[in-house]
């Protein structure tokens, strides 16, 4: 039982950091309609920009900070330069454009800095947190509680001027513009925070696996939390990843020893695969209705 | 220019209709095929076997890919996992005894059959969704392949293909391989242009352009969706199949990562939805001008030009990769094919190029 437990937790506190990830996504395709493929390279490139600012010799919270200004520089440059030519081609060269984004920062990340994992040191002590007999990794907790901050903070932000302003351009390009709210200004502004969600993720994943390439791999969970709770939903990304989590951690828990390995990526495209055939817009997304 | 239009005078809807109604073009297609038939002549065994054979086979599966994306329109982000099961079944199908051509079809069918399922997802969602639910498919099929020890042989196992025959042909040599290559992309090739002449392909493309103005003049979108996933799966199965036993000579679920399917879907996009020409054009860019480029910093480095740690040599071929696709999309999103579709239009006209045409 303290085994299922234990499986239960840790799910649910790596779901919330994989809802970190889906984080960048809901707030790029709220307002712009754009699925951020490059989302889990940007968080590896995060990552980087971090261990580098620390290499310089800033202290760790120091490097954040700066990183979260350059992060929100980078999302608002990718915007202005790439995603801002494509609007109104079809979908999947949107898709293919963040794709090849994501290609390209894979090749510049590993290639100038070197392919081996870099540690970010959070300076969080390495022994678990005890509750009972359930073991819970410090830096997992952190991270949990560093997503709930955020998912709770952006629903307060779509609460405000700014955020009312994006949840118009989310609703129509054409009557935002009609009544004076600059589209573009928007649409880069949500890549900024979706640069700022990524520094939050890249530090936290980073302290955990350290910074490889191999950080955006967390692109396929975020996908799966974004396309359960709903792509363009908030709350859709705690109860999504949540799921994600818990379903993620306590399935292969069980199911690895039998059938050799990797049932997590299963659970994960199942999850996809079972939401888009029977609600493709997910449990909060919102449907949207065409016309011919 | 040797490109001219005048003096063409079609006065029978089968002579307009034809494949190649300028006499140009026939010569043009009639050379390239010359050469390709004498490609092991001309070219060492080296570059025919690694890279004109693979360049080959990946246009065969660009082809297919194409159909489904460019013609079609249905997006697809799973087509890598579709040749693999093209290429497992052909190579079980091949151990268990059946002839090599069998065995094609065979894969095929098993890949045709699996890849409708894929398709069924289409039914239901279309666009981003439809990209989503075939990554998911992917992971699920490469899942599957290394987990099941009778598909793969083992966890991390490598199948070698059996020797075999095509046509009484022992497929030993590297020159037969490359001609069961070629024919297979010349077959994929004729049935793509008659399907964007026929009843059918004109059904698909308006399925493409949108499903509820195509039903609404009469064509069942469910069944021309499924029709387009049935035959770009089957074509692409049998060119896994072809992969396999002429290219790898082995297969192993790396061979057929998301990655690869991402490879796909940009030869497709760089070249062109939808464009013939441009699946050629769109394979060879990406295969080849990685390799070429990376060539280029490797001897820039070599001559003491640039100082490149081979750290960042082994991560630029992926750089270039990213800035091909980026630069493809942002400064000709029709592709490859286009720009050769303004240069041939440039020349028919020639010197009068304000006719339009």
């Amino acid at each position: 039982m303290s085994y299922f437990i234990e499986l239960l937790v840790n799910g649910a506190l790596t779901g919330a950091m994989y809802g970190l990830a889906a984080l960048g996504f809901v707030l790029i395709y709220k307002s712009s309609g754009v699925v951020n493929l490059a989302q889990g390279a940007m968080i590896m490139l995060a990552g980087y920009v971090i261990w580098m600012l620390v290499m310089v010799g800033l202290s760790v919270w120091l490097a954040i900070a700066l990183g979260l200004v350059l992060m929100f520089l980078f999302g608002l440059l990718a915007e202005r330069l790439l995603l801002r030519k494509m609007v109104g081609q079809p979908i999947i060269m949107i898709v293919m454009l963040t794709l090849g984004l994501e290609i390209f920062l894979r090749g510049v990340g590993p290639g100038f800095l070197g392919a081996s994992p870099k540690q970010i040191d959070l300076g969080v002590p390495l022994a678990p947190v005890i509750i009972g007999d359930v073991f819970i990794n410090r830096v997992y907790l952190i991270g949990g509680i560093v997503a709930l901050v955020l998912i709770a903070a952006s629903l307060l932000f779509f609460r405000t001027r700014l955020g009312t302003k994006l949840r118009a351009v989310s609703d129509d390009h054409v009557s935002s513009w009609s009544v004076g709210i600059s589209v573009e200004r928007a649409i880069g502004i949500s890549w900024g925070l979706a640069g700022l969600s990524a520094i939050a993720a890249g530090a936290i994943w980073g302290s955990v696996q350290g910074v490889d390439w191999t950080l955006s791999e967390l692109l396929f969970p975020a996908i799966a939390v974004v396309i359960l709770g709903g792509l363009d939903s908030v709350v859709g990304v705690l109860v999504g990843s949540l799921i994600v989590g818990v379903l993620g951690s306590v399935i292969p828990g069980y199911l690895d020893e039998l059938a050799g390995g990797g049932t997590r990526d299963v659970v994960t495209s199942l999850i996809i695969l079972v939401t888009i055939m029977i609600r493709p817009y997910g449990i909060f997304g919102r449907e949207d209705i065409e016309r011919v | 220019m040797f490109y001219r239009l005048s003096g063409i005078r079609h006065t029978r809807y089968a002579a307009a209709r034809q494949l190649w109604p300028i006499p140009a073009d026939r010569w043009q297609v009639g050379v390239l095929l010359a050469l390709a038939c004498l490609a092991p002549v001309l070219f060492s065994p080296f570059y025919l076997l690694s890279y004109l054979l693979p360049w080959l086979i990946f246009t065969a599966a660009a082809l297919s890919l194409t159909l489904l994306m460019g013609i079609a329109g249905q997006l697809h982000f799973g087509f890598a996992a579709v040749m693999a099961i093209g290429a497992y079944s052909g190579i079980h199908l091949v151990r268990a005894g059946l002839p090599f051509e069998l065995a094609l079809l065979g894969a095929g069918l098993v890949a045709a059959l699996i890849g409708t399922v894929f398709g069924a997802a289409a039914l239901r969602v279309k666009g981003l969704y439809l990209v989503m639910a075939t990554l998911a498919m992917q992971y699920l099929v490469d899942w599957v392949i290394i987990n099941v020890p009778v598909i793969s042989g083992g966890a991390q196992a490598t199948l070698q293909a059996p020797s075999t025959t095509f046509l009484f042909v022992p497929l030993a040599t590297g020159v037969a391989r490359y001609y069961v290559a070629l024919l297979w992309v010349l077959f994929v090739t004729l049935l793509l242009l008659n399907i964007k002449r026929s009843a059918v392909g004109r059904a698909l493309v308006a399925v493409r352009d949108k499903d509820y103005a195509a039903a609404v003049i009469g064509i069942h979108v469910v069944r021309f969706k499924l029709v387009a996933f049935f035959t770009s799966s089957f074509l692409g199965g049998v060119t896994g199949a072809v992969l396999a036993f002429c290219y790898y000579q082995a297969v192993t679920p790396e061979q057929f990562t998301f990655n690869v399917s991402v490879q796909l879907v940009a030869m497709v996009l760089v070249g062109g939805l939808g464009s013939v020409i441009g699946a050629y054009l769109g394979a060879a860019f990406v295969l080849l001008v990685p390799i070429v480029l990376t060539n280029l910093v490797v001897l820039l480095n070599d001559l003491g030009w640039l100082n490149a740690s081979t750290n960042l040599l082994s991560h630029i071929p992926l750089m270039i990769y990213g800035v091909l696709i980026i630069g493809f999309l942002l400064l000709e999103p029709l592709g490859l094919g286009k720009i050769y579709d303004n240069i041939r239009k440039y020349l028919l006209v020639w010197p009068f190029r304000h006719s339009d045409l």
